[in-house]
C-alpha cells in the first residue's frame, strides 16, 4: 500500500523517532496519521502497518480495537466529536449533542449519507476548563453553545 | 546461603530465594494462593485479582503473583479483608457471566466454578441485563464463547509465548473486551489446542470433545502419544472403552503440559469406522473375513513348510509398537523362523550416533535438557512441524534462560525468529561447512546439544561428533527420528545388522528395499508398516502376512491380515528419539483387535515355535532390562510413569552403516504416516497437511 506524498514523508519522519527495529511503539502515530488520508483503518491498511513497524496484523488489530479514534468504517470528512462527560454534561454538553444528531440526522458513530460528517459522542477530552467542549478531526472548539454549533456545522457543509 | 529471605506467610515462617514471587514462594511451603491469570512459566499478567494478599505494612492488598518476596515480609493470604476482596472480584467476574455451569462443558472442571466454591459469591448485585456476543468457531479444533470468557490472557500468552504462534488477540476494552483470531473471523495456526486446555473456563472448547460426556463420566488414564518421536505423555479420558478425549492438564510426564494437535486430538483413528475388527484371508484372489483360529491354522500349515524348504523369509517390523513386541518379533523372527531378514523403516542414524560417541558416557541429550541447556544448535529439521515438543522445549529455554539457538535448515523455520544464527544450508554438505563456521560461537557456552535430522548419517554423524569433540565444551546429541517408536525398534534389533541392544549380528540379513526386490522371497511378515505403499514385492509368490489396523496398501496385497491393536489399546513400554523409556497404559479397547504381540504369541503358537517364552509384555520387559545393554533402567521409575534414559553403550557399533536406507518420512505437524490418514481431526482442519521449511 502506498500513501500520498505528504504522509509518506510524515510516516518516514514518524519512523526516524525510533531507535532501529523498535517501530513497534510507532504503531498507534503511524495508524493515526495513515487514517487521516484514508479515512479509516481498512485491513490492508492494518497488514501495512503491521509489515512496516514489523509486528503481526493481528497486534496491530487489537490496538485498532481498543482505541476508539481508530475507526474501522468509514467516517465523514470531518469528525465531529462532541463530549458528553462530566464537566461537559453540566454546561450543557448533552444539548449540544441531541442538537447536533438532530440536525445532521444521525447518531452516535454514524456518518451523513455524502459522508462530509460524521458524529461520535465521546468522554473527557481534556478542555473540561473551556467546557462544554467539542472537536472536528483535530480542532478543538471550547465555550460551545447551540448557536456556535450551527454555525460549525454549517461551515463545514460549505466547505 | 545470602541468597534467600525469610518470610512469614500466615504465621508459617518461609525462606525463599530472592526474587521468587510471593505465590510461588507460597505455593512451595504449601500455601495455595488462587489465580486465574498467573499461569507458571508464561509471562505475567495481573489481570484478575484473585490472588490479592495482605502484606503487613503495605496499605493495599497486593498482588501476590508479581510480587517478589522480600526479607522480614509478614503476609496474610486468607485474612477477613483478603477473602472479602476475593469474594467481590468473583461477584465481579460472574456479573456477565453466564450462570448455566449445568450445561457448560467445563462444568465440573471449571477453575471459576472452584473458587466461587470456595469463596462464594452465591448473590450478585448485578441487575443489569448481560452483555451477549454469539459462540464463534475459529476452526474444527478452537470454539470461542465470549460471554464466559473471563479475560485471564492465558490462552493469548500460551499461543504466542508456548507455542510461538501468536494466533490470539484482543480487542475492544474494558467489559466489552474479547479474544480474538488472528484471520478474522478464523484461526490460522497450529491447531494444538493448548489455548482450549489452559482456558480457565468454558470460553474456549474443543471440537472434538465438546458437548460429548461430563468429566467425571470419563476414565483418565495417562500413556504415551502414538505419533512422533518426542514421546510426550497424554492423558486420555475413555468412557465406555472408546477415547473421548486427550489433554496432559496435570501437567506430568516429560511434557508438562505441551501436547500438539496429535498428541491432543489425533486418537480418533483408535474408532475410525474403517478399523479392522476380523482377520481377512484371501480366498479364491479376495481378501474375505475369517475366524481368528482359520487364519492362524492357515499361517501354521504354511510357515513351517516354508521355514523347512529353507525359503526366505522377510520380517518387517514398526516404528508404533511397543519395545516389548520389537523385542519378541526379532526373537520370533530370528530364532523361531530362522531367518536373519529383518528390518524397518528407519529414519534417524541412531546407530550411527552411537557409535560414533564410543568412549563417551553422558553424550545423548534428554528432553529436559533441550530445556536447560545453554545452546542449542538444530539441523536439518522444521522442528516446530517435526517434533513439535523438542521444538517448544527449546522456545521455553531461551524464554526462561536466555539460551542460544542456532539452526542450520535447507529453508525458514520457526526457530529461526528465536535463533542468534540462522543459516540457510542448501545440501548436506554445505550443512556441515555451515557447522563449522559456527564454531566459535559454540565455543562460547558451557554446554551444546545438538539436533540432528536424517540429512546427517553415515560418515556425516562421525565428522559431526568430531566437530563436536573439537569444540572443547560439553556437547551432547539428539539423533531425530520419526515416530513414537522409532528409537525402540533398533534399539530392539529390528535391523538386519543389529541385535537387541546395537549387537552385531552374527550374519547381516537382507534390508527392507532388498527384501522387497528379492525375487525369491517365501514370505513377507509385517507388522504394522506399510512398506508396499507405493511399490510391489518382486518376488510373485511370496505367502504376506500383514498385522495392521488398517485395510492399507501394504495389507491389501497379503494373504492374511490379521487385525492389530493401536499404541492406545495395549501395555508396555517405548523408547523416545531421545532415548527415554516410558511406560504405556491400556486406554482404550476395540473388539477384535489384538496387540501385535498377542498376535505374534498366538503365530508363534500355530508355527509350533519353542523357545520364545511368553508373549506377556511384563515378562518380556524385564528380560529386556536384564539382556538388553542400557535398558537396565529402574522399574519404580517406569512404574510411576517417569522416562529414565536408557544408557547407551559405550563400545563401537561395528556394522555396515547404511545411510541410504534413512529417510525421514517428513511429516507435518498435520501428517502421521500412514497413520494419519485415518484420523479425520487431522485432515479437517485447514491447515492439513501442512508443509515444511515455509514451502
Ligand atoms: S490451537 Fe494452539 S496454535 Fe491455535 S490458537 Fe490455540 S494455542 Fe494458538
Ligand atoms: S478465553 Fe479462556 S483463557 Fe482466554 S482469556 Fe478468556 S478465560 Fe482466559
Ligand atoms: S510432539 Fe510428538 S509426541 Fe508430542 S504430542 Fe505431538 S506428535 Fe505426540
Ligand atoms: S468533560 Fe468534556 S472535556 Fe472534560
Ligand atoms: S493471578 Fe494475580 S492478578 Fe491474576
Amino acid at each position: 500500500m502506498k500513501f500520498s506524498l505528504s504522509t509518506e514523508a510524515r510516516l518516514a519522519q514518524l519512523a526516524q523517532n525510533y531507535p532501529p527495529g523498535r517501530l513497534k511503539g510507532a504503531v498507534i502515530p503511524m495508524l493515526m496519521y495513515c487514517q487521516d488520508e484514508v479515512g479509516y483503518i481498512t485491513p490492508e491498511l492494518a497488514q501495512e502497518v503491521a509489515t512496516r513497524c514489523g509486528v503481526s496484523t493481528l497486534e496491530v488489530e487489537e490496538v485498532v480495537g481498543f482505541y476508539t479514534m481508530l475507526r474501522k468504517q468509514r467516517m465523514g470528512k470531518t469528525h465531529l466529536q462532541i463530549c458528553t462527560n462530566i464537566s461537559c454534561l453540566l454546561t450543557g454538553g448533552e444539548e449540544l449533542y441531541e442538537h447536533a444528531c438532530k440536525k445532521l440526522g444521525i447518531g452516535h458513530n454514524q456518518v451523513t449519507e455524502d459522508y462530509q460528517i460524521s458524529l461520535e459522542e465521546v468522554e473527557c477530552i481534556g478542555a473540561c476548563s473551556w467546557a462544554p467542549a467539542i472537536q472536528t478531526n483535530y480542532d478543538f472548539h471550547h465555550h460551545v453553545t447551540i448557536e456556535k454549533l450551527d454555525q460549525i456545522i454549517d461551515s463545514l457543509r460549505t466547505k | 546461603m545470602a541468597d534467600l529471605v525469610t518470610l512469614t506467610v500466615n504465621g508459617q515462617p518461609l525462606r525463599a530465594a530472592k526474587g521468587t514471587l510471593l505465590i510461588d514462594a507460597a505455593k512451595q511451603a504449601g500455601i495455595n494462593i488462587p489465580a486465574f491469570c498467573y499461569y507458571e512459566g508464561l509471562s505475567l499478567q495481573a489481570a484478575c485479582r484473585m490472588c490479592l494478599v495482605e502484606v503487613e505494612k503495605t496499605p493495599k492488598l497486593q498482588a501476590a503473583c508479581t510480587l517478589p518476596v522480600a526479607e522480614g515480609m509478614v503476609v496474610r493470604t486468607e485474612s477477613e479483608q483478603v477473602v472479602k476482596a476475593r469474594k467481590t472480584t468473583l461477584e465481579f467476574l460472574l456479573a456477565n457471566h453466564p450462570l448455566d455451569c449445568p450445561v457448560c462443558d467445563k462444568g465440573g472442571e471449571c477453575e471459576l466454578q472452584d473458587m466461587v466454591f470456595r469463596y462464594g459469591a452465591g448473590e450478585s448485585r448485578y441487575t443489569e441485563v448481560k452483555h451477549h456476543v454469539d459462540e464463534q468457531q475459529w476452526s474444527p479444533v478452537v470454539y470461542y464463547d465470549g460471554p464466559r470468557c473471563i479475560l485471564c490472557y492465558r490462552c493469548v500468552r500460551v499461543c504466542d509465548e508456548g507455542m510461538g504462534v501468536g494466533a490470539l488477540g484482543v480487542t475492544n476494552r474494558g467489559a466489552s473486551s474479547l479474544i480474538v483470531p488472528n484471520k478474522g473471523d478464523h484461526l490460522d495456526c497450529d491447531e494444538c489446542g493448548a489455548c482450549i486446555d489452559i482456558c480457565p473456563v468454558g470460553a474456549l472448547t474443543s471440537g472434538t470433545y465438546r458437548y460429548q460426556t461430563r468429566p467425571w463420566e470419563m476414565e483418565h488414564v495417562g500413556t504415551v502419544c502414538t505419533h512422533c518421536g518426542d514421546g510426550c505423555k497424554t492423558t486420555l479420558g475413555v468412557r465406555n472403552g472408546e477415547i473421548v478425549r486427550g489433554n496432559n492438564r496435570d501437567r506430568s510426564g516429560i511434557n508438562g503440559d505441551f501436547l500438539c494437535v496429535k498428541g491432543r486430538y489425533g486418537f480418533d483413528f483408535s474408532s475410525h469406522p474403517e478399523r479392522l475388527q476380523s482377520p481377512l484371508m484371501r480366498i479364491n484372489g479376495q481378501l474375505q473375513e475369517v475366524s481368528w483360529s482359520a487364519a492362524l491354522v492357515a499361517i501354521g500349515q504354511k510357515m513351517p513348510a516354508i521355514k523347512a524348504a529353507g525359503g526366505k523369509i522377510g520380517v518387517v517390523g514398526s516404528s508404533l509398537s511397543t519395545n516389548e513386541e520389537n523385542y519378541y518379533l526379532q526373537k520370533f523372527a530370528r530364532q523361531g523362523l530362522g531367518t536373519a531378514h529383518i528390518d524397518h523403516q528407519r529414519s534417524g542414524d541412531v546407530a550411527g550416533l552411537i557409535d560414533a560417541l564410543a568412549g563417551r558416557t553422558n553424550a545423548l541429550a534428554t528432553t529436559d535438557e533441550l530445556y536447560t541447556a545453554k545452546a542449542v544448535v538444530v539441523i536439518g529439521a522444521d522442528l516446530s512441524q517435526q517434533h513439535p515438543f523438542l521444538a517448544y522445549q527449546i522456545r521455553a529455554n531461551c524464554r526462561h534462560h536466555q539460551a542460544a539457538v542456532y539452526t542450520i535448515t535447507s529453508g525458514p523455520v520457526r526457530e529461526t525468529s528465536i535463533a542468534k544464527k540462522a543459516v540457510l544450508a542448501p545440501s548436506e554438505s554445505a550443512t556441515l561447512s555451515q557447522l563449522r563456521s559456527l564454531a566459535e560461537d559454540l565455543k562460547q557456552h558451557a554446554e551444546v546439544v545438538i539436533v540432528f535430522g536424517d540429512i546427517i548419517k553415515g560418515s556425516l554423524v562421525r565428522e559431526l561428533v568430531e566437530f563436536g569433540n573439537s569444540l572443547g565444551v560439553k556437547v551432547k546429541y539428539v539423533c531425530l527420528v520419526d515416530y513414537v517408536n522409532s528409537r525402540g525398534a533398533v534399539d530392539m534389533g529390528v535391523d538386519p545388522r543389529l541385535l537387541p541392544g546395537f549387537k552385531p549380528a552374527p550374519t547381516a540379513g537382507m534390508t527392507l528395499p532388498e527384501m522387497i526386490a528379492s525375487p525369491d522371497l517365501a514370505a513377507f511378515w509385517v507388522v504394522g508398516s506399510n512398506p508396499l505403499e507405493k511399490q510391489g514385492l518382486a518376488s510373485s509368490n511370496a505367502f504376506i502376512v500383514v498385522q495392521d489396523m488398517f485395510l492399507t496398501e501394504t495389507a491389501k496385497r497379503a494373504d492374511i491380515v490379521l487385525p492389530s491393536a493401536s499404541l492406545y489399546e495395549k501395555n508396555g513400554t517405548v523408547t523416545n528419539g531421545t532415548g527415554q523409556v516410558q511406560r504405556l497404559k491400556k486406554a482404550a479397547s476395540v473388539m477384535g483387535a489384538k496387540t501385535d504381540l498377542d498376535i505374534l504369541g498366538l503365530a508363534a503358537r500355530a508355527i509350533k515355535l519353542d523357545g520364545l517364552g511368553a508373549a506377556n509384555a511384563e515378562k518380556i520387559f524385564d528380560e529386556i532390562r536384564s539382556s538388553v545393554r542400557g535398558y537396565n533402567v529402574p522399574l519404580p521409575v517406569i512404574a510411576t510413569g517417569g522416562a529414565p534414559l536408557t544408557a547407551p553403550l559405550n563400545g563401537r557399533v561395528d556394522v555396515q552403516p547404511q545411510p541410504e536406507l534413512i529417510r525421514s518420512a517428513q511429516d507435518t505437524l498435520f501428517t502421521s504416516g500412514t497413520l494419519g490418514r485415518y484420523s479425520k481431526m487431522l485432515n479437517s482442519v485447514m491447515e492439513a497437511p501442512g508443509k515444511l521449511y515455509g514451502k
